[in-house]
């Protein structure tokens, strides 16, 4: 057969925004050289709701709501992230007890989060048995949130000034039975993925984010501590009752004694991440003192409170994905005056770029995943164009983005 | 169970996922329900990955503006006869979201909608009572 000579080397493949290997509307363009990525370029927007506009017409408490429903896996950070913010500018206290509490709702997302991610992870492989091998595991996290909260993925737990049901000790035992089943199933997760010859074939020295580049990305949660980064809120500003709990940060080389970035170490790190939080959750059922939930127990009070409050507040929260901020700014009326989400995948995709630049097209749901990339939480503005054009603002949010984005390689 | 279903399928249920950006709260149930503990695959209910493989559609999310075509394109592709599921308030109300003003849903006003779960986000038992009211809507469909 005759060679065809033709200029372009290069051919692009869309990907999205509906697509089957995505769980969530995303738009990819690959610039692809044979097997090899060249080029990404990421549209965003179609997940997005306008919840900071909404809430900029609600009360603080109606949305704390609205925040849980910015994503359903993250559905107790953002709201708690929202009061803490708010705490911080209407001076409101939080019972210690309330703060045990809090630690524990936390740690138990994050262990439904990872253990969400390494199914999805599995399934990114190939590996169907063990994604509901680990949704099976899952399941029990999740039957412990409802009997904790009353719910399963959108708990509706949190208040301004504490949180909405109490532990009581009767509960205890329902809890160190779910501990105990993570526990004797940690050993299995750690084997499956840490041992199997496929996984590892599959995820070492793929998807490499180095220190530097983590640093100056800002990559946030366990996608920087998997490149030695040791960067996490909970103990670089406790919140809550994380100062008074004895943990460390998580980085690749506990467990092998070197870091290398790539898709393994995020593996890792993610298996370590939950054993910490089934330890966290431990200790604080020892040290929970008695006392108040919450500070304010009648609502309409608390409202009225928040009404006066003037000023402006951050909560910073480490979910399980990373660093979620929240930025509010009361000025005595009844909505606040201004609200902003910033959600840890929007630092986390930035390294895509470095990670997937030189893989495979078979690499890259594998390394995009170790991200745990979740849209509904990143997609925060679209522009309207003529009531009918929609494009990310770039300028004001992807700025960074897409300049390196554009230029993958030189 | 639903009324009317027949103890023996004729067929295995296809199902196709579309997310109209949702907040995955309702993804995640509908991925619960086919593992393990709930297991819908036992039934022959399956998820696929093309839209012209589906005999049933499950929409989550409120339809934001830019999803509007995707989801009536996909509509469009599946083949006769079909059923729309819509899992979740914010699709079929709108929930916390109904002031946006980048949302073009509920997703009646859209695509027909045959059965409607309601739940922020329901519990996989409600997807796959609303599956099998799906089941029984196409079985009656062919009946005629
Ligand atoms: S119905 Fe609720 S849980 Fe389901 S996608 Fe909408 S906001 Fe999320």
């Amino acid at each position: 057969m005759k060679a065809k000579t033709t200029s372009k080397t290069t051919y692009q493949i869309p990907i999205g925004p509906i697509h089957p290997a995505l769980k969530e509307p995303v738009m990819f363009e690959f610039e692809i050289d044979g097997e090899k990525i060249v080029d990404v370029d990421v549209t965003l927007g179609q997940v997005h709701r306008t919840i900071e506009w909404t809430g900029m017409r609600r009360n603080p408490i109606q949305i704390l709501y609205l925040a849980e429903r910015i994503c359903g896996i993250c559905s107790y950070c953002h709201p708690m992230a929202f009061a803490l913010a708010v705490e911080r500018v209407a001076g409101i206290e939080v019972p210690e007890r309330a703060d045990y509490l809090r630690v524990i709702h936390a740690e138990l997302e994050r262990i439904c989060s990872h253990i969400l991610w390494a199914g999805v992870a599995a399934h990114e492989i190939g590996f169907d048995s063990v994604l509901f091998f680990t949704w099976q595991i899952r399941e029990k996290a999740l039957d412990l949130t409802e009997y904790l909260t009353g719910n399963r993925v959108t708990k509706a737990i949190t208040m301004i000034g504490g949180v909405r049901r109490d532990i009581t000790k009767d509960m205890y035992p329902m809890i160190h039975e779910t501990m105990n089943y993570f526990k004797d199933n940690f050993e299995k997760l750690r084997h499956i993925y840490l041992d199997d010859k496929t996984f590892k074939m599959r995820s070492q020295g793929c998807g490499i984010l180095t220190k530097e580049d983590a640093l100056k990305l800002c990559a946030c949660g366990p996608t920087t501590r998997a490149s030695g980064v040791k960067k996490d809120v909970r103990l670089d500003q406790p919140y809550f009752a994380f100062g008074d709990l004895d943990f460390d940060y998580v980085t690749p080389d506990v467990l092998t004694g070197e870091v290398n970035g790539d898709v393994y170490d995020r593996i890792i790190v993610r298996l370590l991440e939950v054993k910490q939080s089934i330890d966290l959750i431990e200790q604080c059922l020892d040290k929970i003192p008695a006392g108040d939930i919450v500070s304010e127990p009648k609502i309409p009070k608390l409202l009225a409170t928040l009404k006066k409050a003037k000023g402006e507040g951050i909560g910073r929260m480490e979910a399980p994905r990373g660093e979620v901020f929240h930025y509010v700014k009361l000025t005595e009326q009844e909505a606040p005056y201004s609200w902003k989400v910033r959600a840890p995948t929007y630092n986390n995709i930035l390294p895509w770029i470095p990670m997937l630049r030189g893989e495979q097209i078979a690499d890259i749901p594998i390394v995009a995943a170790s991200t745990d990339p979740c849209m509904s939480c990143t997609n925060r503005v679209a522009v309207v164009d003529n009531g009918k054009k929609y494009a990310l603002n770039k300028e004001e949010l992807h700025r960074m983005s897409v300049e390196k984005t554009r230029r993958l390689m030189a | 169970m639903a009324k009317g279903l027949t103890k023996a399928f004729k067929k295995a249920l296809w199902v196709y996922h579309c997310n109209s950006g949702s907040c995955n709260g309702c993804d995640i149930e509908i991925i619960a329900a086919l593992c393990p503990r709930y297991d819908v695959e036992r039934f022959g209910i399956k998820l696929v990955g093309s839209p012209r493989h589906a005999d049933a559609l499950l929409v989550t999310g409120p339809v934001t503006r830019q999803m509007v075509d995707k989801v009536k394109r996909i509509y469009e592709q599946m083949p006769d006869p079909k059923a729309v599921i819509c899992v979740g308030n914010c699709g079929n109300t709108g929930d916390v979201f109904y002031e946006s003003y980048n949302l073009v849903g509920p997703i009646d006003n859209i695509i027909p909608v045959d059965v409607h779960v309601i739940g922020c986000p329901p519990r996989p038992e409600a997807i796959i009572n609303a599956v099998a009211k799906a089941w029984v809507k196409l079985e009656t469909l062919e009946a005629k």
